[in-house]
């Protein structure tokens, strides 16, 4: 039982960097009808952009015991943290618009085989300019947090970094669903998504608000990006690739279009990895998490919390 | 193409002394394409302060097409249009609503996944008074006191009448001075359509000038001050209202009368 619950707390907290993901890919379907296969590289681009903010803050590996604070000193941990988050966030941000401007926007009126074909080869060249940037190689991401952890009972403990982590993506969620819910550009975002010529005729700029969807889907990714790295301690340009398809997954789960889904489909996906990897083989997790997508596919393609597609007449 | 056939004096003098001056809706010689295809063969209308002014055609007459090209959603290749004296056959959509002009489209188009507050609040976007705001969503509420009710709903779980009271409503809270509706009488049971022209009438004395697209040219044309028959994207006659509801080719073709 408690081998049970510590499996789900670590599900929780892997599953809430894929929700963090899963609702940029989620946001800019609802409102273009693209699958931004790029969305996933951009997370990892945003983990790179995170790691030498960290740098230029004075935090970086030591190589005697991979903490990390060791040269900063003179700022506290937590406000370096944040102000790492929110720069790393605004200049993912500038990337996720550049990636429309270029890859998207010029085909906003071709056929849909081609923003999705741009899709993938802006993915290959994000992916280039991490390799670029870092080398083939996994690189280490600095320790910053309190080693110790935190005993809950004697067989359930839970990390420092992990409770940042959850954290920071709960606070995330809750920022993005009131902006959405409650202000008057979420709103736009929201009629946007459902009637594009309806939209202009109320005063909406209609580019705007796309370009505003892909800055905020990759604000997230950004913010996934640096909390990837301080809880796992190491990134690779092709991780992109792969925390991308999986939170696309979790995305499809929750019913993609569909915000709250996006963040559902990312706690139970991360769930059932670490259910996963500590009952079946960490080996076949990527056969159970993808065995996922095939079902809800072919079972229900609306996913859990249904399908939020634009009802465009 | 002027009134000559007398009409009911009062509504006739009203037409003559508004023509004198500027029109609020200037188009001239508007062609639209879709694609290839000329859905507007050069299309020329005035609306004066005040007026409601109707357009009325068969299917594919471009009625619609003349609203979404005056509104900027699929602008002319060819013509001009002028609204209170400048240019708007350039400007985007969402600039000519700044302008004072509102359009409810064909089909009602609610935003069906947001609530009926959220609709209205979205047909305000473009300002940002928000004590005037509020004020024009009180006078809407109490325009259709069925919109009070329902709130909180969802546009989509609206039934067609309140929809489109939705969809006018929505159009009403740019505060504009010219409104464009299309159709609203559409897939509305006859005390309904009755409703909906009752309002029409009244938002028109309330200051608002309309320019009114509909298949039902009889009630369409009896709230109107003028009105205007389209065949294959052209216009064929202009008149007043009660001439056009006279008129033989009128009644033959739109009121089905041998």
């Amino acid at each position: 039982m408690e081998l049970f619950v510590q499996q789900l707390l670590d599900g929780i907290v892997k599953g809430s960097i894929y929700a963090l993901i899963a609702l940029g890919y989620t946001m800019v379907y609802g409102i273009v009808e693209l699958i931004n296969f790029a969305h996933g590289d951009i997370f990892m681009l945003g983990s790179f952009i995170a790691l030498a903010v960290l740098g230029w803050f004075g935090v970086a590996i030591n190589p005697q015991n991979q903490a990390g604070l060791v040269q900063g000193g003179f700022f506290p941990t937590l406000i370096i943290i944040v102000l790492t988050l929110l720069i790393a966030m605004l200049l993912t941000g500038i990337i996720g618009v550049l990636v429309e401007r270029i890859a998207y926007r010029p085909l906003r009126n071709a056929p849909r085989l081609a923003p999705l074909i741009s899709a993938i080869g802006m993915s290959f060249i994000l992916q280039n300019i991490g390799q670029i940037w870092h080398g083939p190689a996994a690189v280490s991401y600095p320790e910053v947090f309190p080693t110790g952890t935190i005993h809950v009972t004697s067989g359930i403990s839970v990390a420092w970094k992990d409770i940042f982590v959850v954290v920071v993506c709960v606070m995330l969620m809750v920022i993005l669903q009131t902006f959405v819910q409650r202000t008057k550009l979420g709103k736009a975002m929201r009629a946007t998504a459902q009637d594009y010529d309806t939209s202009k005729l109320m005063g909406i700029n209609v580019n705007m608000t796309i370009t505003l969807t892909f800055f905020i889907g990759a604000l997230l990714a950004g913010a996934a990006g640096l909390i990837y790295g301080l809880s796992i301690h190491s990134m690779q340009f092709t991780i992109g690739a792969q925390a991308g398809l999986k939170a696309f997954t979790a995305a499809v789960l929750g019913g993609i279009g569909n915000i709250p889904g996006a963040m559902l489909g990312g706690f139970l996906i991360g769930i059932v990895e670490a259910m996963s990897d500590q009952y079946i083989s960490s080996a076949w997790t990527p056969v159970v998490v993808f065995g996922i997508l095939i079902l809800i596919l072919t079972l229900r393609p609306s996913g859990l919390l249904g399908q939020q597609v634009p009802e465009r007449a | 193409m002027q009134a000559t056939t007398p009409v009911n004096e009062p509504l006739k003098q009203q037409i003559i002394s508004q023509q004198q001056g500027e029109p609020m809706l200037d188009v001239r010689g508007i062609e639209t394409y879709y694609g290839n295809i000329r859905a507007l063969a050069g299309i020329s209308l005035k609306i004066f302060n005040g007026e409601v002014v109707t357009l009325i055609g068969a299917n594919g007459a471009g009625k619609t097409t003349t609203l979404r090209t005056i509104s900027g959603i699929t602008p002319p290749r060819r013509g001009t249009i002028t609204l209170n004296g400048q240019r708007i056959d350039r400007v985007a959509p969402e600039q000519i609503v700044r302008r004072g002009m509102s359009h409810a489209p064909e089909g009602r188009r609610i935003f069906s996944r947001m609530s009926v507050q959220e609709n209205l609040e979205m047909g305000a976007f473009a300002r940002n008074d928000r004590a005037a705001i509020a004020e024009d969503m009180e006078r809407v509420l109490t325009l259709f006191p069925r919109l009070r009710e329902r709130l909180q709903q969802k546009g989509g779980l609206l039934s067609g009448g309140e929809q489109q009271m939705l969809a006018i409503g929505r159009a009403l809270m740019s505060r504009p001075k010219l409104l464009l509706l299309d159709e609203p009488s559409m897939g509305l049971s006859p005390i309904l359509i009755e409703t909906i022209f009752q309002i029409v009438s009244d938002i028109n004395k309330q200051g608002t000038t309309i320019l009114l697209v509909e298949q039902n040219a009889l009630q369409a044309l009896s709230v109107s001050h003028r009105g205007y028959v389209m065949q294959t994207g052209q216009i064929v006659l202009e008149d007043t209202g009660a001439n056009l509801l006279k008129s033989e080719m009128v009644r033959k073709a739109y009121l089905g009368e041998e």
